[in-house]
């Protein structure tokens, strides 16, 4: 069983998509669609990597962000935030609040691999 | 001394376009040419008798003179030359206004439009910043093509796929492709829609907004005591209608100021977390004024940002300062979810809750309400309510059920909401 990684996304048709690509590389993949629940999930697997969305139903990646850095039990998770919009403020609020890496959207499929690997590697 | 100047400048001006000599016109009033002289280069003062003898000797009134209202527009002028940098000649300003008063009109005219269409832009831009629909159309473009851009990518890819995951995937490419179609539309009809804008400066309310946004909703000559609310009114260059507005909005602002000083109420505030409730126990005033008071602090002094709502008990806005994330349409037709509109039917019961937004960024904010009767009750009439609403961006707590609000139906996604009084002019796919 490979590494797990968990994709907070809301997009069904992302989630297939991203699902397909890391489980062809090798990775676990655990989804979860919904902001408000979101840390119950990462708190039940925990998983060794997390892919998270900004805008989500219910609760915002930034807030969830916040939360898993101020959790001692996921504190050190990486986290790849995706978001759709692109702007420096928001990459620098990610950063700041312990973001690993941020990638806008629309993104090509070999980034998301890339830096995957890359990041569990680190 | 310019209002001498300029009456010099214009006896001058008057006596040429008659073609009367200088000599003539000072023998007729009872001066030497050389003092008329003096008088007509702003070097004497004039007035009086003498100046009556002189309008009189020219043929005109004695007010086309020495007409103080020209002052305003002199000002006016003075004012859109600053704009232009130095390249206009303020120094002859007054022989503008003098020789030419409807170029004059014109020019400050110009510049007024100006001004308000920089407003203008800037509050569109705002618009554009914060629009939930705008926000919710574009997520879900960026979204559809993402999808649509990740799932060819695997198709196109060299890799083995099995029969069932190629369907899928290709199902998923048709789904996302019709949804960018149908968003792309929605989107296209909002924006080509016609505006529906808070900016209304050809009325009386949208100068006072003007104004009050100008200032930052403080009045600060109103917090020390330093000028009155006719002072204020007088500064603003606002006449008629909008004088007689923006004169009550002051008079209220006086009243609370004194009410609830500055200084201490600011430390107050941010002791207690601007909790409204405890401020107004701690001054001994009612829950109304607080509500008023707090988006009056200084906006760059550290305080959060606070916006305001005031309504008659029609629910037409007679107050708004708008913040990020809270905005109502100036001309009615605002949401029917939003506390101010809810303390209408409990009159002095104030109400604290958290909204949430429409969009994919679900912003939400702290709301506290109270409507509470505005005169003396007489019987068999109902009562004169007015309902306030404070609104507080930045301190919701992330309660399990916020209120769902929107600014208002036209740009609403939610399909379902049961207070919705007409369809939106963009579709309501998302379930937000």
């Amino acid at each position: 069983m490979g590494k797990r990684v968990l994709l907070i996304e809301d997009e069904p048709n992302i989630i297939e998509a991203i699902g397909f690509i890391l489980s062809r590389d090798g990775w676990t993949v655990y989804t979860h669609q919904d902001g408000h629940t979101a840390m119950a999930k990462v708190l039940a697997l925990p998983p060794d990597m997390i892919i998270l969305d900004v805008m989500l139903p219910g609760r915002s990646g930034f807030e969830i962000l916040r939360e898993l850095r101020s959790t001692d039990v996921t504190k050190d998770i990486p986290v790849m935030m995706l978001t759709a919009r692109g702007q420096e403020k928001d990459r620098d609020l990610a950063l700041r609040l312990g973001a690993n890496h941020f990638m806008t959207k629309p993104f090509s499929n070999s980034d998301v691999r890339d830096y995957v690997r890359a990041m569990m590697d680190a | 001394m310019t209002t001498q100047r300029m009456t010099g400048t214009r006896i001058r001006e008057k006596r040429m376009d008659l073609g009367l000599r200088q000599a003539a016109v000072a023998e007729a009033v009872g001066v030497s040419p050389s003092y008329l002289n003096l008088i007509e280069h702003n070097r004497r003062r004039i007035g009086g008798k003498l100046l009556a003898d002189i309008a009189r000797a020219l043929g005109v009134e004695t007010h086309s003179l020495s007409d103080g209202a020209d002052r305003d527009l002199l000002d006016q002028l003075r004012n859109a030359a600053a704009l232009a940098g130095d390249r206009a000649e303020v120094a002859r300003a007054e022989e503008l206004v003098a020789r030419f008063p409807g170029w004059a009109e014109l020019v400050t005219m110009q510049a007024r439009r100006l001004a308000s269409q920089d407003e203008r832009v800037r509050a569109l831009t705002d618009r554009m910043a914060h629009d939930p629909f705008l926000a919710t159309a574009l997520h879900d473009l960026i979204s559809a093509v993402t999808s649509i851009r990740s799932t060819a990518a695997i198709l196109v890819s060299q890799e083995q796929i099995d029969a069932d995951w190629q369907r899928r995937f290709h199902e998923n490419i048709h789904n996302d492709s019709l949804r960018l179609g149908k968003s792309s539309e929605a989107l296209i009809a909002y924006l080509d829609a016609p505006e529906e804008s808070n900016q209304s400066s050809d009325t009386p309310t949208g100068q006072v907004d003007d104004f009050l946004a100008r200032n930052g909703y403080h009045l600060a000559a109103l917090e020390d005591g330093s000028a009155a609310p006719g002072d204020i009114v007088a500064q603003s260059g606002l006449t008629g209608a909008a004088a007689a507005l923006l004169a009550g909005i002051c008079a209220q602002y006086a009243a609370d100021a004194q009410a609830l000083p500055r200084v201490p109420f600011a430390e107050a505030a941010a002791a207690c977390g601007y909790d409204p409730a405890q401020l107004a126990v701690q001054f001994g005033v009612d829950f109304a004024t607080i509500l008023r008071r707090l988006p009056c602090l200084p906006p760059d002094a550290g305080h959060p940002p606070m916006g305001l709502a005031v309504c008659d008990a029609s629910g037409a806005l007679l107050y708004l300062k708008p913040v990020p994330g809270f905005a109502m349409p100036a001309t009615g037709g605002a949401c029917p979810l939003w506390p101010l509109f809810g303390a209408l039917s409990r009159p002095s019961q104030p109400l604290r809750a958290e909204a949430i937004l429409p969009g994919p960024a679900a912003q939400r904010l702290l709301c506290y309400a109270i409507a509470v009767p505005m005169a003396v009750p007489h019987f068999d009439m109902p009562p004169v309510l007015r309902s306030t609403m404070l609104v507080l961006p930045d301190m919701a707590e992330g309660t399990a059920q916020p209120v769902p609000v929107g600014v208002s139906c036209r740009i609403c996604p939610r399909a379902a909401c049961a207070s919705r009084r007409e369809p939106a002019i963009v579709g309501t796919a998302t379930a937000l």
